[in-house]
């Protein structure tokens, strides 16, 4: 393990913890932000370029300022006077390394994953472009379509509060 | 001997690394390159603040700066060293923090503005063999850091708790969002004819010469098309004039960076005129040909000069529409993004596959002309659709 590898580690665990555990919901969906950052500079240490990139551009760029907007948009930025933590805590921490323990040693003693680990595969930008182009093309095409459907999906919903506001604004002038 | 002045600074960086140990190399050099752009990029900011104001000056009928000069003498430098008591005064001003704001946060948004800026410099190739990182995937990493200075503009605008920060951010976040899926569809078209996301190999593939012009992008249909978009989306990406919105100052003040003052507010300057120099540099190696001469017989002009020279040339551009046009208003923009900009970005890319797959004579520049002009014109004709713009009437001033 290098020295980076170990520091983007703990950022990244720093900002996952901080994401949980802050008061102030905005500062948690900053922290969060942090934790991607750290998740996609692990992503460049293993050579994964392209999900690095991706990380960024669509987990910071976009995801983390779509959760501020969601929290600015619904509730004030005040932060709450109780503590986070619910009553419960320990119980919940108790369950949760249990379930861990077990999905662990599931996983660990597991027969589909091969012992031995076969070389890195060389994924460049270059490589998932030529596969998501020939090998992948329908899948790829089905997701654009799926997305282009959502989106005026999100275009008509957004639409149909518009006109119903713009009929009863006209039931109240008759 | 024009071949070693061009590659005068590569030698020089050989040269000065040579001298540490083996281990320590790619550090030393590392450090030796982020010096560069730490003192080149903030020096050319420099120089652009008191040109821009001069510039402004001219087309306004005005002097501008024009005392400051070398100190205890009369020698004034026509006004070029006003930055030097502009940065002194921001060092030196009181760093107030609002009571209410959020100490954390707002201490932190200026320096996440500044270092993804002067990250993306990493991939610009600035002259001839002058990349720092020679990156496979240059131009992902360029947008990919790119998306981060939404996260600063935001935490500026949220944590200085006013309200006009707020809108600022809010401004700035929705331009930015809207823009950037123009600026990089119409930077797709490149990656598509070349075949290539490495920025030195994009501008290799126009390093050639017909006649003594040199193969630049814009010199093709999609190409001009492109550059056309990229260049306005990348002023509203960078906020200037008329897309000033975010900082709109007869509006709110100054956006998000209101309740910032001193270095900060210096910082958020710096960051915000790097960030333009950057996507300026983006464009010149996409479409003006990164560091080569427009003409044959110019090729012996060291890289970097035409690569400085290409982004002053710019730059100068950019001042003089922030002289010449009015503010849009925020309808205004949202309608040129989504209805004009995004379909005309679309269609450049269908034009560009058409060029790519016919043959290389004239006809494949009728086709794609017409194509281009008649998407030009009819959505033009969508975008002016039930809009009177005819003589303005003044309510209250007549």
């Amino acid at each position: 393990m290098s020295p980076f590898f170990v520091i983007t580690g703990i950022v990244t665990l720093l900002g996952a913890a901080f994401a949980m555990s802050l008061r102030n919901l905005v500062h948690c969906a900053l922290a969060m932000a942090v934790a991607f950052s750290g998740i996609a500079a692990l992503y460049l240490q293993l050579d994964a370029q392209f999900v690095g990139f991706a990380e960024i551009l669509v987990y910071v760029g976009a995801i983390a300022i779509l959760i501020v907007f969601a929290i600015l948009l619904t509730r004030s930025g005040e932060a709450p006077e109780k503590s986070v933590l619910t009553s419960g805590w320990m119980a919940g921490i108790a369950v949760s390394a249990m379930v861990f323990t077990m999905l662990g040693w599931a996983v660990l003693n597991s027969s589909a994953i091969p012992k031995e680990t076969s070389p890195a595969p060389v994924a460049t930008v270059r490589n998932v472009g030529d596969a998501l182009m020939t090998r992948f093309v329908l899948p790829l095409e089905i997701i654009g379509l799926v997305l282009t459907a959502a989106m005026i999906g999100a275009v008509i919903i957004a639409l149909k509060e518009d006109s119903q506001k713009s009929k009863s604004e006209d039931g109240g002038q008759q | 001997m024009f071949d070693k002045l061009d590659q005068i600074f590569v030698t020089a960086l050989h040269w000065l690394v040579s001298y540490v140990p083996e281990m320590l190399r790619p550090v030393v050099s590392a450090m030796i390159c982020i010096a560069f752009v730490m003192a080149v990029f903030p020096g050319v900011f420099a120089i652009t603040t008191v040109l821009e104001r001069k510039i402004l000056g001219r087309i306004q009928n005005r002097y501008g700066p024009n005392r400051v000069g070398i100190p205890f003498t009369k020698i004034r430098l026509c006004g070029f060293g006003q930055f030097i008591p502009d940065g002194i005064k921001s060092l030196t001003k009181e760093d107030i923090v609002p009571r209410a704001a959020d100490k954390v946060v707002h201490f932190l948004a200026p320096v996440v503005m500044l270092i993804p800026v002067l990250v993306s410099y990493a991939v610009l190739p600035f002259g001839k063999h002058m990349t720092i990182t020679d990156y496979d995937a240059g131009l992902l990493f360029f947008f990919a850091v790119g998306g981060a200075v939404e996260v600063s503009v935001f935490m500026a605008g949220w944590s200085s708790r006013n309200k006009y920060s707020l809108l600022g951010a809010m401004r700035a976040i929705a331009q930015m969002v809207s823009y950037e899926i123009p600026l990089i569809l119409s930077a797709v078209t490149v990656v598509m004819v070349v075949g290539s996301l490495n920025l030195s190999e994009i501008v290799k593939h126009q390093n050639n010469y017909t006649f003594g012009i040199a193969h630049w992008h814009v010199f093709t249909p999609w190409g001009l098309v492109g550059f056309v978009l990229f260049f306005i989306a990348s002023l509203a990406e960078s906020n200037r004039t008329p897309f000033d919105l975010p900082e709109a100052e007869s509006e709110i003040i100054a956006g998000y960076f209101t309740e910032y003052s001193g270095f900060k507010f210096a910082l958020f300057f710096l960051g915000e005129y790097l960030g333009m120099f950057a996507i300026i540099g983006l464009g010149i190696t996409l479409f003006l040909g990164g560091w080569t001469s427009p003409v044959s017989f110019l090729t012996w002009i060291p890289s970097y000069v035409w690569f400085l020279s290409k982004l002053m040339a710019i730059v100068f551009v950019f001042i003089w529409i922030r002289g010449t046009l009015p503010r849009l208003r925020m309808d205004q923009l949202m309608n040129f993004a989504w209805k004009f900009m995004l379909p005309l970005a679309l269609i450049n890319i269908l034009v560009a596959g058409i060029w790519h797959y016919m043959a290389a004579d004239w006809q494949r520049w009728l086709v794609c002309s017409a194509i281009i002009f008649g998407a030009y014109a009819i959505l033009g004709r969508g975008l002016m659709q039930n809009q009177n713009f005819g003589k303005r009437i003044y309510r209250y001033a007549e």
